[in-house]
Order: structure tokens, then C-alpha cells, then sequence
């Protein structure tokens, strides 16, 4: 079986990369590829990495208020390259309300603090299997 | 409703233990009782010593809080700098005797709101600071020479410093009167907070030109804030943030060496910063062994002969990456037993986290029960009235040796590495941390560490509480200010200023004249930046994971 390809991210100008570095260990432990972007990437730099890996899921770790900014920009770029069928997941700091607007956008795994690296794993598996056996 | 998932084994007898070990939060195996066995080594007079006496095992003043209670400095920022110098006002009239500002991402990295990097982040983790008029208007109405400021500030600390500097001379406050911290720790950045600029050197060059500037022109400033606070919240073991931090702390020292200066001329302003996490003994154990181990440095390996070099002093902030999302109202509790901790720890001043951080920014009224936290320690519990009321406890006492002996080890191997410049770019700290974290991170799913609320005991029907939602609105205001003092200023004297900048850093001159200069003209956070980036380029890691 092939396996899942996993662009691990860090947007933004925040540098807490904690949550980042071990969620890419627990998707690498769960037999994904996992590619660890750095720091500071920009969304054009994230999304030239994921067409470069072929990347089946791309996890973006924003802790610091501008995923309103960066997820829009994200889902777009990817339109434009017509790479629609990567999976996208946020995991960070969300406020409730950003959520819904999140969803509507395309983005339908958001990890909030506290949820178990399973549930991550197992969401990823789920979603990104019809791209990896395609 | 609450559950508790956890079921006792079936035929489990009384004489079995809860669990199959025992240990702190950061793994280290503990006994099930501890005796006068346990401490035999120790000789009181050489190890622990009376309060206020070498090696300060039990705290540096001999009256521990009798005289002095420590500083309650409640950290904040957000917005723009008006906005924030409401809630500072607020918070003095509460009663806090210390003020600590929060900057955000763009003034943390040195660029200006109108870089395409600041996008988003404008004013939403802290308060932005572009020019002098911001420093202005951020200290409104507050007299500089009435209070002390604490900086949390790095890579751009010497700017904002200037700045800080400049807003007094035009309060007419002489600089010999103010008294704070700047954090200026750029080692622990690479290590585990990421916010850096310049590569480690010329980042060092900046600090020890604070170092000399202040012991000249400012002498009751901190000049740096040696912190393992960001190191554990990285996912350091308590151990390796007292050993990161205090050998971060010997490079400053003989960086500043190095450089020509008199050990003793700056090592007095030299303060630490650290965490208080869960693990309440150990926690307590750590400040103790951390004053012990810096005192011994300080006499022995670096020869300082005043007994203020020797002294440890330092600030806490309780563990935010304890606070949970879900049932945040436990969060309260939590950070009353991590303050309680950093109090018995002999602490000189305390930031309580609140209630509501692992989801925002904090609001106005959970910042006031996080100082209401501190002033009911202070207050009704009665443990401010003993300086050191644990010293002597087996555990407390085997506990901070344990701790030392680590900690001395893991000097030994990073002097072997060539110091800790030398073991950061060989990725050494942050793989140590990285495994710390993941490990720790595999424990709570295993549910071998309890986080009550988030593995064990959930709720499943949580009422959301409101939080603070920082808009777009500020980002607005800080671009139109930028513009209007890019326009009103004499742009000549701010090339000129940037200019001579430029060739010091070239050079061997001190930084700080040449800032204080930049920031009169008013020159932006980023130009000068920029102007220094220009001269030593940009420090670029290589992901470990």
C-alpha cells in the first residue's frame, strides 16, 4: 500500500513549533511520509512543497490569530493549480467563531488543543486514502 | 456531566500500588517515602545554608518575603498601544506593582506592519510597536520612574529599549532612576521559541553591548532575563530547562567576558526566568537548585567576588501549555498550585496565566482573577511569613540535588560540544527537547499522565466562556500611524541615524548610542531591523524533528 504523503507546515511569523514537530512524529510513527516545512513559510512556499512532494495532506500549525489570513490564501493557491484533492487540516488556536468560516472555505479537520495525536492520524487515513490510491 | 473513564482492575488487592511506577511530570521515577538516608551527603552549612547566605539554597534575602513580597507583574498586550494602555492603568489601579509588556509577532521580528510577513498578526499576540510614538502613547499617563517595566522582547530588544529609554528622557525621568528587565535572551530563541533574527554571534554582540551601556548609563536595569520558561514550555523535562538555561546563562557571561568586561561590573543585573509547571515539589526543588548552581558558577568558574553576582534572582510565570481548552474554569486551580510553587520556590516576581489562555488572549476580568490568584497567596495563606518553609524536607531537599547533579551533567556535555552556541547549531537542545515533548505527548495518550478534563474526567456537554476576538481594526490604525510618522518626521536625520547604524555594527562600536539615536529620529522597529540585517544577514534553522 502506498503511503500517505504529509506536508507538515509553520505559516506566519510565529516560531512555537511544539504542537508542529510532534504531530509530524506521530504521523511518521503512524507509517505516513511526513515532510517538516520550518518555520515562517509563506502560503505560496507551502503550497509549491506540497505540488513538489505530491503530498496527499497538507497540516498547517497556527497558533498565533492570522489563520484567517493564511487558510484563504492556501485554499485558493491550491485552486489555482488545480490541486484541489489535497487534504487540508489546521491545528492551533481557533476561536469557535472562525470555524464555520473555515469549513465553508474547504477545511474540514481543525485540531483544536487537547485532541488526541489518534484522532489526527485517523482523520487523516480516512480522507486522503481515495488521492493515495488513486 | 462528568465521567471518570478510569475503572479499577478487576481483583485488584489493597496492597498493590495505583500505578506500576511513580514519577514526576517529566518522567524522573520517585520513591514512595524519603528519610534522613536520602540527604546524608548534605552538609547545611556548605549546601543549604541560611536564607540570604552562599550558596542561597533557601533564597537570597535572609527575611525571604518579610521585607518585600515579590512583584505581582501580570503580562499584556494586544491591539494597538492605546488599547493596551488602558488595560495597564487597569491593572495598576488592581493593585499590580509591576508592569510587563507583550509585543506581538511583528515587533517580535523586527518587521514593520506594512511588511507582507505581518499579515494577519498585526496587533493579535501582543501589542504592536512600530515607532517612538507608539512607545508614547504606550506609557500615557504612567510615570516610568514610579514603576517597574518588564520587556519580553529578543532579537529587536536593544530597539525597544531605546525606545524605552527615550520616552523617560521626554518624561524628564533620568535613566538612573528606572528600573525593569528586557528578556534580551536570544539563545533560548534558537533553542525553543524560534523568535531570531540575526545569527547567534552578532545577536550576542547586541546583548553584551546592553551589558555595557547600562552598567554605565543605567545601572538598576535588568539586562537580560536569562529564561527557561519558554524551553519547558517547549517540552523540556524540569531538568533540562534548569540546565539549558543556566548554561545559556554561562555563555552570556563569558561572552560579556570575552569582550573585555568586568565580571562583577555586570553580572548583578543578570536575572533568570522560569516556568512553574504542575509537578509541584519538583518544581519548587528546581528554583532552589538553580540558586545553588548559579552561585557556585559565578564564585567558581568565574571568579565574580560580589555576593550579588552569586545571588539567583528571578521571575515566574505559571505553565501555559498546562491550560486546557476544555473546562477552562480548571485552569484557575491549576494556576493557584503553580504560583503557590514559585512562592515556596523563593520567586521575586510571579505572572499568573488566566483562565481563558489556551483559547485567547486573556480578558480584562480573567486577568484580574489571575492577579487576585497571587494576592490570595500572598495574603491569606500565611507562607510569605517563612522564608523557606520546605528546606530540610527529605524529598524537597533529594529532589533539588537529583536536579542539580543533572543539570551538572548536562553542562559537562555541552562544554564538551564547545559551549552552547556550538551545541544549538549542532541541534542538540532541540532534539533533546523534541524527544522530551513527544514522549511526554505519548504518555497523556497512553493516559499514564492524567490532564483532568482532556484524557480523564470530561465533560461532554462544555458551556463555551467568552473570550477576547482581536479584529482587523488594529492593523488598520498601526498602518495609518506608520504612514503619518513616515511623514512627519525628519526622514534626513533618519538616514542619517540608520547610516551611522550601519557602519557601527560594521564596526566595534557600542549599538546603543546608535539606536537611541535611530529611535529619536524615529526611525520604525523594522528600519533598523533591516539595517542590521543587511549587515549580518538572517539566522535560518534546519527543522529537527
Amino acid at each position: 500500500m502506498p503511503k500517505i504523503r504529509v506536508i507538515i507546515a509553520k505559516p506566519g511569523l510565529d516560531g512555537h513549533d511544539r504542537g508542529a514537530k510532534v504531530i509530524a512524529r506521530a504521523l511518521r510513527d503512524a507509517g505516513m511520509e511526513v515532510i517538516y516545512t520550518g518555520l515562517r513559510q509563506t502560503p505560496e512556499q507551502i503550497v509549491a512543497a506540497a505540488l513538489q512532494e505530491d503530498a496527499d495532506a497538507i497540516g498547517l500549525s497556527i497558533l498565533s490569530g492570522a489563520h484567517m489570513h493564511i487558510c484563504p490564501r492556501v485554499m485558493q493557491l491550491l485552486r489555482d493549480k488545480d490541486m484541489q484533492d489535497v487534504l487540508v487540516v489546521v491545528g492551533g488556536i481557533i476561536p469557535d467563531v472562525d470555524i464555520p468560516k473555515l469549513n465553508e472555505i474547504g477545511i474540514k479537520g481543525i485540531f483544536l488543543p487537547g485532541t488526541p495525536m489518534q484522532d489526527i492520524v485517523d482523520f487523516i487515513n480516512r480522507n486522503t486514502r481515495s488521492r493515495v490510491e488513486a | 456531566m462528568v465521567t471518570n473513564m478510569k475503572t479499577a482492575a478487576p481483583g485488584a488487592v489493597a496492597a498493590k500500588e495505583r500505578q506500576r511506577s511513580f514519577t514526576t511530570i517529566s518522567g524522573r521515577p520517585v520513591n514512595q517515602l524519603y528519610t534522613s538516608q536520602d540527604v546524608a551527603s548534605l552538609d547545611y552549612e556548605r549546601d543549604l545554608a541560611d536564607p540570604g547566605s552562599f550558596p542561597y539554597t533557601r533564597g537570597i534575602h535572609p527575611s525571604g518575603y518579610r521585607g518585600k513580597l515579590w512583584t505581582m507583574r501580570q503580562f499584556a498586550g494586544f491591539g494597538t498601544p492605546e488599547e493596551t494602555n488602558g488595560r495597564y492603568k487597569q491593572l495598576l489601579k488592581a493593585g499590580g506593582t509591576g508592569l510587563s509588556v507583550a509585543f506581538d509577532l511583528p515587533t517580535l521580528m523586527g518587521r514593520d506592519p506594512d511588511h507582507e510577513l505581518s499579515l494577519g498578526e498585526v496587533g493579535k499576540c501582543g501589542v504592536n510597536i512600530t515607532s517612538l510614538a507608539d512607545m508614547e502613547t504606550l506609557f500615557d499617563g504612567i510615570d516610568l520612574a514610579a514603576i517597574t517595566t518588564s520587556m519580553t522582547i529578543n532579537s529587536p530588544a536593544s530597539m525597544l529599549f531605546a525606545m524605552y529609554l527615550v520616552v523617560a528622557e521626554k518624561q524628564g525621568v533620568g535613566w538612573d532612576c528606572l528600573s525593569g528587565t528586557i528578556q534580551n535572551d536570544i539563545l533560548k530563541e534558537f533553542i525553543a521559541q524560534k523568535e531570531y533574527i540575526y545569527p547567534p554571534r552578532p545577536s550576542i554582540r547586541l546583548i553584551t553591548d546592553v551589558f555595557a551601556f547600562c552598567a554605565e548609563r543605567v545601572p538598576r536595569w535588568n539586562t537580560i532575563s536569562v529564561s527557561g520558561y519558554h524551553i519547558r514550555e517547549a517540552g523540556a523535562t524540569a531538568a533540562q530547562e534548569l540546565a539549558f538555561t543556566l548554561r545559556d546563562g554561562i555563555e552570556y557571561v563569558q561572552y560579556a567576558v570575552d569582550a573585555g568586561l568586568d565580571v562583577d561590573a555586570f553580572a548583578p543585573r543578570l536575572s533568570f526566568f522560569f516556568n512553574s509547571h504542575s509537578d509541584f515539589f519538583e518544581e519548587i526543588a528546581k528554583y532552589r537548585a538553580a540558586r545553588r548552581i548559579w552561585a557556585h558558577v559565578m564564585r567558581d568558574r568565574f571568579k565574580a567576588r560580589n555576593p550579588r553576582s552569586w545571588q539567583l534572582r528571578f521571575h515566574t510565570q505559571t505553565a501555559g501549555v498546562s491550560l486546557t481548552a476544555q473546562q477552562p474554569y480548571n485552569n484557575v486551580v491549576r494556576t493557584a498550585l503553580q504560583a503557590l510553587a514559585a512562592v515556596l520556590g523563593g520567586t521575586q516576581s510571579l505572572h499568573t496565566n488566566s483562565l481563558d489562555e489556551a483559547l485567547a488572549l486573556p480578558t480584562e476580568e480573567a486577568a484580574t482573577l489571575a492577579l487576585r490568584t497571587q494576592q490570595i497567596i500572598a495574603h491569606e495563606t500565611g507562607i510569605a511569613n517563612i522564608a523557606d518553609p520546605l528546606g530540610g524536607s527529605y524529598f524537597v531537599e533529594k529532589l533539588t540535588s537529583d536536579l542539580e547533579e543533572e543539570a551538572l551533567a548536562y553542562f559537562d556535555t555541552i562544554d564538551r560540544m564547545g559551549g552552547m552556541v556550538a551545541a544549538i547549531e549542532k541541534g542538540y537542545p532541540q532534539r533533546e527537547i523534541a524527544e522530551s515533548a513527544y514522549k511526554f505527548q505519548q504518555a497523556v495518550e497512553r493516559r499514564d499522565k492524567i490532564i483532568v478534563g482532556v484524557n480523564d474526567f470530561v465533560s461532554a456537554d462544555e458551556t463555551p466562556i467568552g473570550t477576547l476576538y482581536i479584529d482587523e481594526s488594529a492593523a488598520d490604525r498601526q498602518l495609518a500611524k506608520l504612514n503619518e510618522v513616515r511623514t512627519t518626521r525628519d526622514n534626513d536625520r533618519v538616514r542619517a541615524a540608520l547610516d551611522a547604524l550601519k557602519d557601527g555594527a560594521n564596526g566595534s562600536a557600542n549599538t546603543m548610542p546608535l539606536l537611541i539615536e535611530a529611535v529619536r529620529a524615529y526611525a520604525t522597529v523594522g528600519e533598523m531591523c533591516d539595517t542590521l540585517r543587511e549587515v549580518w544577514g538572517e539566522y535560518e534553522e534546519t527543522p529537527i524533528i
